[in-house]
């Protein structure tokens, strides 16, 4: 089983964003980058993919700056056999143009699966996976919460507002990873070791053309801390009236 | 080259809230433009799916192009990705509407590269309909609000579900048979089967009104008093924080947060939940927001308009009575 899994690197979202002075980019200092929540779900599906089949291999790819190199190594000490960074500038908001870079590396590269995340939460675009399916020309899974992979064929499920899908397809094929499906593993210390020896390759990123930027950015409104109304069951019928009167939405 | 289209999105042969708020858009878009231009909706699903198209006139489409075929009762991510390409191309649009609903999410990347035109996703808004498009969305889980510009033509667009106001303006809608382009019973990917989970209950992403509960419940069968409220509003769907939903306590398509449903309802109801960040991604662009909790440091109440603090097995109780009174001298 040869697998390719894309990753990005982003900050926790857990921290506290600052717009940078360009105005377009959130300010990178004092933020921690990791690899990206759903990538990580990815990753971890690829291990276990590759460990029950005894056999096989696993390719990470990175479009992004060298900074990248350490996620990338953090896949590895993971797990993964050898990363590809695809180096660019910067990280294009662009997903198409991120999209034109992976299918340009991973084309012709006999991969059985190709995993994304279901979404990047810095972008929070959720389209580079399906994207590189089309460009590809190869089968798409989007979203996938459950999945059975057997001989040339897979089977998996995807979750709908209130309802669920199942969806079968053929290999080789592309698949973006949802959460749940499984926890991704920690790094062991042999692991870490074994990474700094993996082959990480560097390639310039053909991007091509990008029509979808940034502007600005802005922090959204603080909304302004809202007004405790009172304590405990006596305080429904003022809260009720400001529903009413102020809220206006009963 | 001024006509917008709006993908009327459909399940199970029924239409979808999402497809009225695709159309709604457009129906803006177009006034907007100057140019004129008309708003055409494409409806695909099984035979029969055209008698929904009265509802996209109603809703500002001047042609419903409908595309019918057995093969098409489930979704159909290939088929479907062709047939939208194939109109989109055809009938040369500036604007494509989409629904950044789960249909939406898988669909419209897959058009966007087959077109090779990229894809601005998850829009709340559009603050300039003139080219180059200049549209809002969110990004670093809710945190920080990007202004995009978007100078490609077709412009395609996913409209973040509940983003939008309906608004019915009517027009003819007058119905055009469209063209299955390639066979759809030949796709690679076939959806074999659709677990309906919420019965006929209001979809998250519809309802005006979302009653959430959290770990403060205490344990599942106190759910039934989210329920119940959610009851008395009438127009309301109940949600839940992934503490509830790992429990099991809720299915996980009730999840709101950075990892569950993106939901902006008019108004949101927070019963027992404390307020994490990957829980606000999901509902702080909520219109209003009622937070009840007995901790009056809860995070959840620095964003909600309107807090109760209290014990929620005390509080919902009399909040549903008050409701179902209120809504009655309505
Ligand atoms: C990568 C990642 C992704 C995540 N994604 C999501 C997501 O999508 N959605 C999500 O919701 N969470 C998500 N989480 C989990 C999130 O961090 C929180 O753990 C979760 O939202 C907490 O749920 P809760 O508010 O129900 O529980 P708690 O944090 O335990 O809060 C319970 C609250 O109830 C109050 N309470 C207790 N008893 C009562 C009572 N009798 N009456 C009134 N109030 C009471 C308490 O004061 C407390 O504030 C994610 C976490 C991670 C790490
Ligand atoms: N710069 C990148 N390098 C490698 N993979 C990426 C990159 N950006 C996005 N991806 C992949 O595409 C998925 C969806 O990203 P997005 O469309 O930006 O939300 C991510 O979860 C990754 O798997």
């Amino acid at each position: 089983m040869k697998i390719a899994v894309c990753i990005k690197r982003v900050p926790d979202m857990e921290s506290r964003f600052r717009v940078a002075s360009s105005g377009t980019t959130v300010d990178e200092s004092g933020l921690k980058f990791d690899i990206g929540d759903f990538d990580g779900y990815a990753v971890e599906v690829a291990l276990q993919l590759k460990e029950r089949s005894g056999a096989g291999e696993i390719t990470v790819v990175s479009v992004g700056p060298d900074v990248v190199q350490e996620t990338l190594r953090k896949a590895l000490s993971m797990g993964a056999d050898r990363a590809v960074q695809l180096k660019t500038e910067a990280i294009p908001f662009d997903g198409l143009a991120i999209a034109r870079a992976l299918a340009a590396e991973l084309g012709g590269g006999g991969y059985d699966l190709i995993l994304f995340g279901k979404v990047a939460l810095d972008s929070s675009n959720g389209v580079v996976g399906a994207m590189t399916a089309e460009l590809l020309g190869l089968p798409c899974v989007t979203a996938v919460s459950k999945l059975d992979v057997g001989a040339g064929r897979g089977s998996a499920r995807r979750e709908l507002e209130g309802a669920a899908e199942l969806l079968a397809f053929p290999l080789p094929a592309v698949l973006t990873i949802d959460e749940g499906i499984a926890r991704p593993r920690y790094p062991s210390l042999k692991g870490i070791m074994a990474a700094k020896k993996k082959p990480l390759e560097v390639r310039p990123a053909q991007l091509g053309e990008q029509r979808l930027s940034i502007r600005s950015l802005a922090l959204p409104p603080e909304r302004s801390a809202g007004r405790i109304v009172g304590e405990g069951p006596s305080a429904v019928p003022e809260l009720v009236r400001l529903l009413q009167t102020e809220a206006k939405v009963l | 080259m001024s006509n917008v289209l709006a993908y009327a999105e459909a399940r199970g042969g029924e239409l979808r809230m999402v497809a009225l708020e695709a159309v709604t858009a457009a129906r803006s878009l177009a006034d907007a433009s100057g140019v004129g231009g008309e708003v055409h909706a494409l409806l695909v699903g099984p035979p029969g799916i055209a008698s929904v198209a009265p509802r996209l006139g109603a809703h500002g489409a001047d042609v419903v192009i409908v595309v019918e075929h057995p093969a098409l009762a489930l979704y159909n991510p290939e088929a479907v990705t062709s047939i939208v390409a194939d109109r989109v191309t055809t009938g040369q649009y500036r604007v494509v509407l989409f629904s950044a609903s789960a249909q939406g999410r898988d669909l419209a990347p897959r058009v966007a590269a087959r077109l090779g035109v990229p894809l601005a996703s998850d829009v709340v808004a559009i603050e300039s309909a003139a080219e180059p498009l200049v549209l809002r969305h969110p990004t670093y889980a809710g945190k920080v609000v990007a202004t995009l510009v978007l100078a490609a033509t077709p412009s395609l667009i996913s409209l973040r579900p509940g983003a939008i106001t309906l608004v019915e303006s009517s027009r003819a809608g007058r119905v055009e048979s469209g063209s299955t382009v390639v066979d759809p019973a030949a796709s690679r990917v076939v959806v074999t089967e659709m677990l309906e989970g919420g019965g006929a209950k209001l979809d998250l992403g519809d309802a005006p009104v979302i009653v959430s509960g959290g770990r403060g419940l205490r344990a599942a069968e106190n759910f039934r008093l989210v329920e119940e409220l959610a009851d008395a509003f009438g127009n309301a769907a109940v949600g839940a924080t992934r503490a509830v939903t790992d429990d099991g306590w809720r299915p996980h398509s009730d999840q709101i947060g950075q990892t569950g449903r993106l939901v902006s309802p008019d108004l949101y109801i927070a019963v027992g939940i404390s307020g994490a960040i990957q829980h606000l991604a999901g509902m702080r662009t909520s219109k209003t927001i009622v937070a009840i909790n007995k901790d009056k440091d809860a995070p959840i109440f620095k964003i909600a308009d309107y807090g109760i603090v209290g014990d929620v097995l005390e509080v919902l109780p009399v909040l549903t009575a008050a409701i179902r009174e209120a809504r009655k001298s309505h």
